[in-house]
């Protein structure tokens, strides 16, 4: 009798397995082989495995990026540009390779335009403080937008304070249903705007901006353009040529790469022109005691040792995306987002913002009755990982007249099976708090 | 594996659907407000203060099951209790929901709230309107409290 029922629990949880992966196939991905990557994944929390829907934030490592950092501390941890020893000359051609896989991954002209910096952030603050306060004055603009990630407003408001400028925001289009307000575009974008630094996707709607359209009326008046591509890099096939934008950053750790590097992108006669950001050592040609000359691009803006590691490891993450294939990755993106936001619409209680026409893996909602923390805490309890607050981005919040969303964001290593499992979630807060 | 059950207490659900004393107190003499920009909950403390002792207390605001739960009980438990009460009660309280400990003599149903130590980042919720009624006891003048 107890064998038998045994049994039968066995059959179940191998039919359920078999049902899993029947419902997660997909044309594009091998999602069951790519998990496999991820040792993070293989792991159980409160006794669940752990699904992983907070992607926007950051994302899980395969084993090859961690095997990576493993070899560069193991087999060659030098400083690099300087040591005249063999591991020495070994870090610096993997440091330097790195950099010329992120200018492939993104088609950037050249490797020296590919500056490695701390995260989106630093980038973002490199161009405030090395373009930005060199070539704003009074009577100059910085046209924003209201659906910025933080890292992208306090850098300006920061520029304009100290150089007199005034910083602008292309609003929302309201309704709010998670695109910009384009018309506008035409009315804050005059002869005095000197930048435009946009969202390329947002990480709170997940609305693929028309970023190219933006870049021509920009450029029709003169203007440069700083692209936040932190949420489209690691998502899509993003070509800085094609889009001719003059600036564009992003973060390595919302990318399968190492936190602590991140890069920007700058033209060339940009780079050149800039003064440096941070002084120190690496950055320089020759240093006298009152004067010294700068290095050459893009070092002139990495002072004091980089973060040789990470942006190795950085490499490797672009290696296994490359394998993977970024369409591949941005098509399984989009089923799965078309499945979780089939099943929320149908979800009593439940109310999604924003349905941009182009948007990304990112779904931003509110159960009606349930605070997010609420909700957020007892999904967790269950594995579940989503996020609940105001996703950096308090201007948004505002717009949509609530103090905090739950956030659900996909990486290609998600499944529907984890969807479902959401679903349930959600189910069981309402069981609970309602 | 901890019980989210056990965070999510019947009583603490109750009071945070029915809120107690969740209205503007109109002869109030004292009143704070609380803020919690992390998660966006909000509190408003309104006080009737005589000779140190709170005859009436009330509040508005939004914020999750835990704050709204927390701040409802705490109404309850503070009506008519002197400012030095409150203190030791906020003290025992803020003791509860870091370390677990719990005396649940002095503090009644408020030990309902002692599941929150398990979850270090709800601290905050628990102990916003505790902080914003302490801002509004110390110098009753209109003052954001920040929580710890
Ligand atoms: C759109 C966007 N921009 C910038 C950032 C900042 O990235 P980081 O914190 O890695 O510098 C983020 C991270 O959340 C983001 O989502």
């Amino acid at each position: 009798m107890q064998l038998n029922f045994t049994w039968v629990c066995y059959n179940r949880k191998r039919l359920k397995t078999v049902k899993n992966s029947v419902k997660n196939k997909s044309n594009f991905i091998d999602v069951e082989k790519v998990r496999r990557d991820f040792p993070l994944l293989m792991n159980h929390y409160n006794g669940k495995p752990i699904a992983f829907l907070d992607n926007a934030a950051t994302t899980q490592k395969p084993q090859v990026v961690l095997d990576k950092l493993n070899e560069f501390y193991t087999q060659y941890n030098a400083n690099v540009h300087r040591a005249i020893y063999s591991i020495g000359e070994k870090a610096t051609q993997e440091y330097e390779d790195a950099r010329k896989k992120v200018a492939n991954f993104i088609n950037a002209p050249d490797p020296s335009t590919i500056v490695f910096t701390r995260g989106a952030t630093e980038a973002i603050n490199l161009v405030a403080y090395a373009w930005g306060r060199h070539n704003l004055s009074p009577g100059d603009e910085i046209l924003i937008t209201e659906m910025e990630h933080h890292s992208n407003i306090i850098p300006w408001q920061l520029a304009v304070k100290d150089t007199g400028a005034t910083l602008r925001y292309i609003p929302l289009h309201l309704p709010v249903d998670g695109t910009l307000d384009l018309h506008s575009l035409e009315v804050n974008l005059t002869n005095r705007t000197k930048l435009v630094a946009i969202v390329h996707q947002s990480n709170v709607f997940g609305t693929i901006n028309p970023v190219k359209k933006i870049i021509k009326a920009a450029q029709s008046v003169g203007a440069l353009v700083l692209l936040d591509s932190a949420q489209s890099v690691p998502h899509s096939k993003v070509d800085v040529q094609a889009l001719d934008c003059d600036f564009l950053v992003f973060s390595g750790h919302k990318m399968m790469g190492p936190s602590g590097v991140g890069v920007l992108y700058a033209k060339e006669t940009l780079l050149n022109s800039m003064e440096p950001f941070m002084g120190g050592g690496e950055m320089i040609s020759t240093v006298s005691m009152d004067y010294s000359t700068w290095n050459d691009i893009p070092w002139k803006f990495e002072a004091g040792t980089p973060n040789i590691a990470q942006a190795i490891g950085l490499g490797a993450a672009v290696d296994y995306l490359n394998e993977l294939n970024m369409e591949s990755i941005h098509a399984y993106e989009k089923e799965l987002m078309n499945y979780a936001s089939d099943m929320l619409k149908n979800m009593p209680r439940v109310t999604i913002y924003g349905n941009a026409p182009k948007r990304g893996a990112i779904i931003i909602f509110n159960v009606e009755g349930i605070h997010p923390h609420d909700l957020a805490q007892i999904l967790d309890q269950d594995g579940i990982a989503v996020r609940a607050g105001h996703h950096c981005a308090q201007p948004i919040m505002e717009r949509l007249n609530v103090a905090a969303t739950t956030r659900a964001s996909f990486y290609v290593y998600n499944t529907k099976d984890e969807i479902d499992r959401l679903g349930e979630g959600i189910e069981k807060a309402i069981n609970l708090l309602c | 594996m901890y019980d989210i059950r056990e965070l999510y207490q019947q009583l603490i659900i109750d009071h945070s659907k029915n809120p107690k004393n969740f209205t503007v107190l109109k002869d109030a003499n004292r009143s704070a407000e609380g803020d919690n920009p992390l998660c966006g909950d909000k509190v408003t403390i309104y006080l009737k203060l005589e000779d140190d002792v709170i005859r009436d207390i009330s509040f508005q605001g939004s914020g999750c099951a835990i704050s709204k739960a927390s701040t409802s009980i705490m109404t309850t438990r503070l009506k008519g209790k002197t400012v030095e009460e409150f203190q030791t009660f906020f003290n025992i309280f803020h003791q509860m929901v870091t370390t677990g400990k719990t005396d649940s003599i002095v503090l009644g149903k408020l030990a309902a709230l002692s599941g929150v130590h398990q979850y270090p980042v709800r601290v905050k919720c628990a102990t916003l309107a505790w902080h914003t009624v302490k801002n509004a006891l110390e110098d009753g003048a209109k003052k954001i409290a920040t929580t710890e």
